[in-house]
């Protein structure tokens, strides 16, 4: 039954895969992501994964699609077609495009495949990667740590510090995007502010942005234009 | 949204029991599945959706900016700060056996303050990101 | 038994590809980073998939029994990491996105790179 489940469940991945290959409407594909995510997860369940099934449901099929389809609503879900040709300026290379990617995809995979012939068997459990370290955390949790969790006991006290550093990082990830979209204010004609709500003005960084731009409300340069130009 | 009746209704029912079921992962990560990411996470979640429905001022009146801000900073800093204190008492640097009077429950407590900043931080984490992508370039909300 | 986990890593081995291809050749830049998302997740359940033990059951100790057979929990904790930082790393590349969008009116790597050759050097 539980060769069934994964067959069907690797199959059905494939063919995601493939479809947000092929689409070209944006939000088909950030939805077909969507749908990669969650089968991934059932797929991590199957192989006993319970703590990752639940991250990769709630960090991949959450927050991962809702920050695409924020993305989406700010550029545009339309995907301009492969033979897009710019009137006077001719793009390099265009005839040799479609060769190069399958060449170095298809040389690549098989690579893999061959080095997968030494592998070890699929659920093995005389792998090399169950000896040494595995089998002393599974035994020495009980009684050293004694949580029923293992994995919560590896992660936040055998390896605190490698958790410690995965916070940080997603604590850069914040500023990142705090410098990289800091709250973009306007104003109308009248030199007024276009939002009078305090709520978001407090978004403001109060330095100067990965480009170099301030956010000072009087400077009205060419990139302040752009969104109310383009209408998303 | 909020002149779907259907969706106004079932979200504010909802909301209030994905922030309880949030801290029920939380707390429980150390029996079951769970812990401070998926915690985190799912608390941010509840809250992006009420954002979703009802309009990123009125989130925001009830989750502000600053706010999220400070908890993406707290919990990294309740994180290190415990290693600082696994320190001063004489361990080595996120040491948990030091922190109470035996180490089964120093370990214990270590790993519960280490989770609770983690999902302090992921929380504010993304709903910063979520604020930040939702009020970019928008006239009006 | 041997052909079922030759099966399983060739799969997972076709889904990186895909991921592989989309990202180096679909030009639009929200398509590169779905393509590198897929790519980060088949190497997910690649890795996770060393770690199954057939007849095993999560790492979640039974209180009180001590015949049980648990599957390796160190890869669990290594790609539970990996997939916070994934996250990040696309919340970063989609701000990215949106300025380019700004700052170039379009999202299409060609067009971009037309639009560079066409500046003049600042």
């Amino acid at each position: 039954m539980e060769l069934f489940i994964n067959f069907t469940l690797l199959a059905l991945l494939a063919v995601t895969a493939l479809g947000v290959l092929h689409v070209t409407n944006l939000f088909a594909a950030v939805m077909l992501a969507g749908i990669y995510s969650f089968l991934s997860a059932g797929l991590f369940t199957v192989m006993d994964a319970v703590d990752v099934a639940f991250t990769e449901a709630a960090v991949g099929a959450g927050i991962s699609t809702v920050l695409m389809l924020a993305t989406l609503a700010l550029v545009g879900s339309k995907v301009t077609t492969p033979e897009f040709r710019i009137e006077s300026i001719s793009v390099k290379g265009r005839s040799r495009r479609p060769l190069l990617p399958i060449v170095v995809v298809v040389f690549t995979g098989g690579i893999l495949a061959y080095g997968t012939l030494d592998m070890p068997g699929y659920g093995d459990p005389d792998n090399p990667v169950h000896q040494h370290v595995a089998p002393h955390y599974l035994e020495e949790s009980g009684h050293e740590i004694g949580i029923p969790n293992v994995v919560t006991s590896v992660l936040a006290s055998y390896r605190g510090y490698d958790t410690m550093g995965e916070t940080t990082v997603v604590f850069t990830a914040a500023v990142g995007v705090m410098i990289l979209l800091s709250a973009l204010r306007r104003r109308d004609s009248y030199g007024e502010e276009a939002w009078g709500d305090e709520v978001i003005d407090d978004m403001d960084v109060g330095f100067k942005d990965a480009f170099g731009e301030t956010m000072d409300p009087g400077l009205a340069g060419p990139e302040r234009e752009g969104p109310e130009g383009g209408g998303g | 949204m909020s002149d779907q009746v259907i969706l106004r209704v079932a979200v504010k029912i909802i909301v209030p029991m994905i922030l309880l079921y949030a801290l029920y992962v939380q707390f429980h990560g150390d029996f079951g599945p769970g812990g401070g990411f998926q915690a985190g996470v799912i608390f941010a979640a509840g809250i992006i959706l009420y954002g979703l429905v009802f309009g990123l001022r009125r989130a925001q009146k009830v989750f502000p900016t600053w706010v999220a801000r400070l908890m993406a900073a707290s919990g990294v800093l309740l994180y290190a700060g415990v290693g600082i204190a696994s320190l001063l008492l004489g361990g080595r640097y996120l040491d948990y056996s030091v922190l109470a009077h035996d180490p089964h429950h120093g370990q214990h407590y270590g790993i519960l303050l280490v989770e609770l900043g983690v999902m302090i931080t992921v929380c504010g984490v993304m709903i910063t990101i979520f604020y930040f992508f939702a009020a970019r370039g928008r006239e009006t909300l | 038994m041997r052909i079922l986990g030759l099966y399983n890593y060739w799969i997972f081995i076709f889904l990186m590809m895909v991921g592989f291809y989309i990202l180096i050749s679909r030009r639009n830049l929200v398509k590169k980073i779905l393509g590198l998302n897929i790519f980060q997740t088949s190497v997910f359940i690649f890795y996770i998939s060393l770690g199954k033990i057939t007849g095993g059951t999560a790492p979640i100790l039974v209180e009180g029994e001590s015949e049980v057979v648990y599957s390796n929990p160190l890869p669990h904790v290594l790609i539970l990491t990996a997939i916070v930082v994934g996250v990040s790393t696309t919340a970063v590349a989609l701000s990215l996105v949106v300025r380019i969008k700004e700052a170039y009116g379009t999202i299409e790597g060609a067009e971009i790179n037309a639009m560079d050759n066409r500046m003049p050097p600042p």
